[in-house]
């Protein structure tokens, strides 16, 4: 390999990068862009979901019960009705997500010693806050029977246990939950180390898919054949303004991050850097190659897409968790760089591990990187067919 | 003008279809994407990857975690002796909750008292962390009923009666809360959308990088036939694919198109006209392929995260959910959704189809005039 000549490619490429402005605005308002929706506008977190309720009972039980409910966080106490057509129409319409309906007998169910049977409709359309809420309630509802059950077990156990030695007693398990890593629990702290992989992935698909195919294209690689320049040198030089422009939206990316949405960065910068580097890397080696192989800038922004773009999205662990997917689309993961991006940016941000934990990950992705430019040089031909 | 268009859309064809490695991007990926991100694209939280850290190593101590293991939410994947493990194992991420049992718990209960269990959870996905902790909740009150009606049993010689309030619970619409009913119909849409807008931005850009334009525009052919030879193949493209990817969706996910297919294929052509307009549009402003890329992804990632896909435009603050009334995408989701998972049909989804109409209109009327069939 020789430097000046790599240099001079490198000069060209940047060249070419600075002459469309446009592109290289896009390249850096991109990532910004997609941060800022996330930090802002894009919320997977489920609360204050609307209720409506049909209480036949009308007893003080049952305005415990519905208390249990309207004062927590998680609901928003929308209708009150007496009547189930009402409840319908407040579903279709998305009014309310989840309606219960309490019936006549509960207080008297309840005395009895009777399981109290509440109907509840959810509208089943998005799975996902469907599941959450019901998860809500049910989890309202067993500290309400909780209580319930205190309340009458301590009866029986203070009228029965004269001569028993644990009068009046009665156990308890008690599970304490304490929250690692994101104490507050807060979705933004989750996504953003993630985001910053998705865009970083993205980014480096974007710049570098259509650069080798562009020179076939329009015919000034016959100009780069007749050059003493070989294919490392090439290779390596038009990789250069690339891995400066994803240098900078990573700088940018920690720093909105840092600056603007408070997400807190547990772990060492230092790892970090380098860390990101690697990652930076392979991506843009792939994004060569495939630009190397296709020679189409048609052909390239449709694989680039498929290939990089949408698996960062879905299969990367970023908002889907990799672990509910059925086991042949996890293994299919293995192969998706940005989920080893994804795992190193979450360990380094949010539990503040080092290379002792991360390892693998790291392996991962150096000998990706060293396969894919292994890959593109020696695909690269120097004639024209 | 039949005889013009005819031979562009000729040119057109044998251009798109020429390289076989296109024909396999068009047709194969998409349905092959279908059924990947159909499968992961799935919210529900179940065997959540659990340790067990059991110091009192009782019956009671062994039945918490047997219920706990019956439940279906949790997979007990480790025993750990030691509180370094469960560090190394929340770190590493191999569980995501430990449940740390201290030396007299069996004591405690037997006793009557109330015995603490510890759950540490890994909360970095705060979103499935709150959902462990609701079935966390749930398992605390089953193992205490069992625990407290067997104490009461032994005080009272006969099983208690105890009130308790259970739910009936309904899911109208999609009755298993399963994921694939709500998400493969967005896939379609995004695969769709992400297919025809990046085609069509790049068609007409292409030419002029490369040159080809000049020969096209010596040719009689006038700038309407032009545009149309441009985009009819995109439209017989996306017709192809939404056919295609909708029949996976049938056969491998079990979502049928329960609404009418006649709908399906006016909101489909509606909502082409927006998307293989944006795409003109940026075409006629971009001068190579790169910027036209660019361009394209620069509404794309927009147009698919503010469209309700994965994130509830409900849960959206104000000014983003008017930015959504202009997103093409937003539309033809709730009417796909519509059509797929409801069965509905014209008299609901006619306003999403007349802002399709809209939207699509303007669009491409606004390409069509900015395109200039010159050189300069």
């Amino acid at each position: 390999m020789n430097l000046r000549r790599l240099k001079s490619v490198a000069r060209k490429e940047f060249l070419h990068v600075l002459r469309d402005p446009r592109s290289l605005m896009m390249g850096i308002g991109m990532p910004m862009m997609l941060l800022f929706l996330f930090g802002y506008a894009l919320t997977m977190d489920v609360d204050r979901v609307p209720l409506a309720v049909w209480d036949q009972s009308q007893t003080v039980e049952s305005r415990e019960f519905i208390s249990r409910f309207s004062g927590s966080r998680y609901f928003d106490l929308r209708i009150s009705t007496d009547n189930y057509r009402q409840i319908e129409v407040a579903i279709d319409r998305r009014e309310a997500l989840i309606a219960l309906v309490i019936p006549a007998d509960f207080s008297r169910r309840l005395s009895m010693g009777e399981a109290a049977v509440v109907q509840t409709v959810v509208d089943g359309s998005d799975p996902n806050t469907a599941t959450i809420a019901l998860g809500y309630a049910e989890a309202a509802t067993a500290t309400f029977s909780r209580d319930i059950m205190l309340k009458q077990m301590r009866n029986i156990a203070n009228t029965r246990s004269e001569a028993i030695p644990t009068q009046g007693k009665l156990p308890v398990m008690e599970l304490r939950p304490r929250v690692w890593f994101n104490t507050d629990m807060v979705s933004r702290n989750f996504i953003f180390p993630g985001l910053i992989a998705v865009v970083m992935m993205i980014m480096a698909a974007i710049l570098t898919s259509l650069c080798m195919a562009r020179e076939w294209e329009t015919g000034t690689m016959e100009q780069l054949i007749v050059t003493p320049v070989t294919a490392t040198e090439l290779i390596f030089g038009k990789l250069t303004p690339y891995f400066c422009i994803g240098i900078l939206d990573l700088v940018l990316c920690v720093g909105v991050g840092e600056f603007v949405f408070d997400v807190p960065l547990r772990g060492s910068l230092w790892l970090l850097a380098p860390l990101s580097m690697l990652f930076l890397f392979g991506a843009l080696s792939f994004g060569i190659l495939i630009s190397i192989i296709t020679k189409s800038q048609l052909l390239a922004s449709q694989i680039g897409i498929v290939t990089t773009v949408l698996p960062a999205f879905l299969l990367s662990g970023f908002i889907f968790p990799i672990e509910n997917m059925p086991l042949p689309i996890q293994a299919v993961t293995h192969i998706v760089t940005a989920r080893y991006f994804v795992f190193i940016l979450r360990g380094i941000y949010l539990k503040d591990v080092g290379i002792g934990v991360l390892w693998p990950e790291v392996l991962f992705l150096t000998g990706f990187g060293v396969l894919v430019m292994t890959a593109a040089i020696r695909k690269f031909r120097k004639k024209i067919i | 003008m039949f005889e013009r268009l005819r031979a562009m859309l000729i040119k057109e064809f044998i251009q798109v279809f020429r390289d076989p490695r296109m024909r396999i991007v068009l047709f194969v990926l998409p349905a092959l994407q279908t059924v990947i991100f159909g499968y992961a694209v799935n919210m529900d939280v179940k065997n959540i990857p659990t340790a067990i850290f059991d110091r009192d190593n009782s019956s009671e101590s062994r039945e918490l975690a047997a219920i706990m293991a019956s439940s279906g939410y949790f997979r007990i994947v480790r025993h750990i002796d030691h509180d370094d493990d469960a560090r190394k194992l929340l770190d590493r991420g191999t569980v995501r909750l430990v449940l740390h049992i201290e030396h007299g718990f069996s004591e405690q209960l037997r006793g009557g008292e109330t015995a603490p269990v510890q759950a540490l959870l890994d909360g970095s996905d705060s979103n499935t962390a709150g959902v462990i902790m609701g079935y966390l909740a749930r398992l605390a009150s089953d193992y205490n009923s069992r625990l407290q009606s067997a104490y009461a049993t032994r005080l009272a010689g006969q099983p208690p009666r105890i009130g308790r309030v259970e739910l009936a619970s309904r899911a109208w619409f999609n009755p298993n809360l399963e994921s694939p009913p709500f998400y493969v119909p967005a896939v379609i849409t995004n695969i769709l959308f992400v297919i025809t807008m990046l085609l069509s931005s790049m068609a007409i850009v292409r030419e002029k990088e490369i040159g080809t334009i000049e020969q096209v525009i010596v040719t009689p052919i006038r700038k309407g036939e032009f545009i149309l030879g441009k985009t009819l193949p995109f439209v017989l493209i996306g017709y192809i694919d939404v056919f295609l990817i909708s029949a996976v969706g049938a056969l491998v996910f079990d979502t049928p198109v329960r609404g009418s297919l006649w709908l399906l294929f006016l909101a489909t052509t509606l909502f082409l006209m927006s998307s293989l307009g944006i795409g003109l549009l940026i075409s006629t402003v971009s001068h190579t392929q790169q910027q036209a890329m660019m361009s394209a992804f620069f509404i794309i990632f927009p147009a698919m995260l503010l469209s309700g896909f994965a994130f509830p435009i409900e849960n959206m603050p104000q000014p983003a959910q008017w930015l959504t009334l202009l997103n093409p995408l937003r539309y033809y989701m709730v009417v796909i959704r519509g059509i797929f998972l409801k069965g509905v049909g014209l008299d609901i989804l006619w306003p999403q189809l007349a802002a399709m109409t809209m939207i699509g209109s303007v669009v491409l009327l606004v390409a069509v005039g900015r395109f200039r069939k010159t050189i300069g």
